[in-house]
């Protein structure tokens, strides 16, 4: 899922200064998951900016909603009703940044901030903790090590194993998380993989990544 | 002008090299890093220059490898793939093949967090194995990483990094192979002070006759006090110093643990060029490099580069 998290509480006042009454938008998608954007969470956060904006002597009215998705604009929607009948000046987006995108386009003179900051592709570690996983490059290749993805997970993107950083099975850069690189070599000796380890492998294609341009996916079985 | 490798000629005849390393300040003067060099001149075989060591921006290590070589040092360009994509580093070594530079070291690089632009955007299109083979195919076959053709061929004398002191040995080994396998001709190592873990790396190498397909120059490192060794010792990804070279230093009085530094590097260079497949040393003095002809001298290494 998309990891995110909500931005500090200073941060999002300064966004807000110019607005008096705004729609606080969640996302009952990844996010609520994560809980970061959540119907909780934007209860929540919605009381926060109450309080502060009133000890600030400038109240301000924040209304609540979480949509099922944000990062489908037939559900970005069904935000038109609220906003045309409360005349908020301003969404805040509790979703991953595809849904302030999506409200930024749908509603031509209405500003969309973004609540929070949008992480990575990751998955829970243990109650509370949730860690990268998947960078998106586009042209999965985990088979090639063992199941587990360096390109993600080693701090350096290695294709052929740890660095002078890896010490005591930790990576110097994260201290706090393991080597990938370790991983990767046991599982694939367990599992009979040595020889496959030692392949040199080619530099990578990245054109699937982020750095061959804006990504799209169109399947023409699904197209109308 | 045609790149050359005295270095690699060295190591073929002799086979023993006395390397050691120069990391380039950040500077716009050329006079005060001609001064700094000018103590390598007739004492090693080559310098290596580091390519933003640490990750902090320093003088080009193309640049700087041209002012050794005006100044009658053999130069070994660093060049590391946090900085640089392929394009980048191609383009560099074409560049440094042109003005001469025929010694290169392929390496990763420290990550950007240590240096002094953490916030930097790092680049890893290609790792150091990957580095070593196209540097390899771009010499000697004049081809680029994308299939074109660059006009003429110069092979470069190709260096790597090994890590002899990770964990397991067998995984450390693996890494040597690949780097081997992708073209290096030489292999620095990490800082030797553990040489109990050396020698077995090594041995673990030579049975898998690695040491014979690459010139192999384990690396020393001048220790100025005991807290210089402490802090090595202490950071995350840091040196394997044993407790007894500490307390050697420690013991002695803060003035007097400069000089027993110089004496323990000496012992292990002379300790080193003994295990079997050692090709040469690398020396390492970080700040203090003019020290390093007192080291290269007092270890006999003047005579040994004579001799052979």
């Amino acid at each position: 899922m998309i990891i995110a998290e909500r931005k500090p509480i200073p941060e999002l006042l300064a966004m807000l200064a110019d607005h008096d009454r705004i729609l606080l938008a969640g996302c009952k998608g990844c996010v609520t998951v994560c809980n970061a954007g959540g119907t909780k969470e934007v209860a929540v956060l919605a009381a926060a900016l109450r309080i502060a904006r009133r000890r600030q002597g400038r109240p301000i009215e924040v209304d609540e909603i979480t949509l099922d998705r944000q990062c489908e604009p037939e559900f970005i929607g069904w935000l038109e009703k609220p906003i045309r009948e409360k005349k908020y000046t301003a969404v805040l987006s509790a979703a991953c940044s595809v849904g302030p995108q999506y409200i930024a386009q749908h509603f031509d003179d209405l500003v969309a901030l973004p609540a929070l900051n949008t992480s990575f592709m990751g998955g829970t570690k243990e109650h509370g903790v949730w860690a990268e996983f998947c960078r998106g490059c586009g042209n999965c290749g985990i088979h090639n090590f063992g199941g587990l993805c360096p390109v993600t997970r080693c701090s350096k993107g290695l294709l052929h194993g740890p660095c002078a950083g890896s010490s005591g099975g930790r990576c110097e850069v994260r201290p706090d998380m393991e080597c990938i690189w370790l991983l990767i070599y046991e599982r694939m000796k367990r599992i009979g993989q040595t020889e496959k380890f030692k392949k040199i492998k080619p530099p990578k294609d990245w054109s699937t990544y982020w750095s061959g341009g804006v990504r799209k996916v169109s399947r023409e079985d699904l197209t109308l | 002008m045609r790149a050359d490798s005295n270095l690699g000629r060295i190591l073929r005849n002799s086979g023993f090299a006395v390397t050691a390393e120069f990391v380039p300040p950040a500077s716009l003067d050329r006079e005060a890093i001609e001064k700094n060099v000018s103590v390598f001149k007739d004492v090693v075989d080559a310098v290596n220059v580091a390519d933003n060591r640490q990750a902090r921006a320093s003088v080009a290590s193309w640049a700087v490898s041209k002012v050794l070589l005006d100044n009658g040092i053999e130069p070994i360009m660093t060049l590391v793939t946090r900085d640089r994509n392929r394009i980048a580093l191609q383009s560099d070594l074409m560049g440094a093949s042109i003005l001469g530079i025929g010694n290169i070291f392929c390496t990763t690089g420290d990550h950007q967090k240590f240096g002094d632009h953490p916030g930097a955007l790092n680049v890893f299109d290609i790792d150091s194995v990957q580095l070593i083979g196209i540097s390899r195919n771009l010499g000697d076959n004049g081809k680029l990483a994308g299939g074109s053709a660059c006009e003429g061929a110069s092979p470069f004398c190709i260096g790597a990094a090994a890590n002899p002191f990770g964990d397991p040995v067998d995984l450390m080994v693996i890494r040597l192979a690949q780097k081997i396998e992708a073209g290096a001709d030489f292999i620095q190592t990490q800082p030797v002070f553990n040489k109990q873990k050396f020698e077995a790396w090594m041995a673990a190498a030579r049975n898998e006759g690695l040491t014979e397909k690459c010139f192999m120059l384990a690396t020393v490192m001048l220790l100025r006090s005991a807290e210089a060794a402490r802090s090595l010792k202490g950071r995350p990804g840091g040196c394997d110093i044993p407790d007894d070279i500490i307390n050697r230093l420690q013991s002695l009085p803060e003035k007097e643990q400069a000089e027993e530094g110089l004496k323990i590097c000496v012992e292990q260079i002379q300790a080193l060029i003994e295990v079997r497949g050692v090709k040469g040393v690398h020396i390492i003095a970080h700040g203090s490099e003019a020290s390093i002809p007192e080291i290269v001298s007092r270890a006999g290494l003047q005579d040994r580069r004579r001799r052979e």
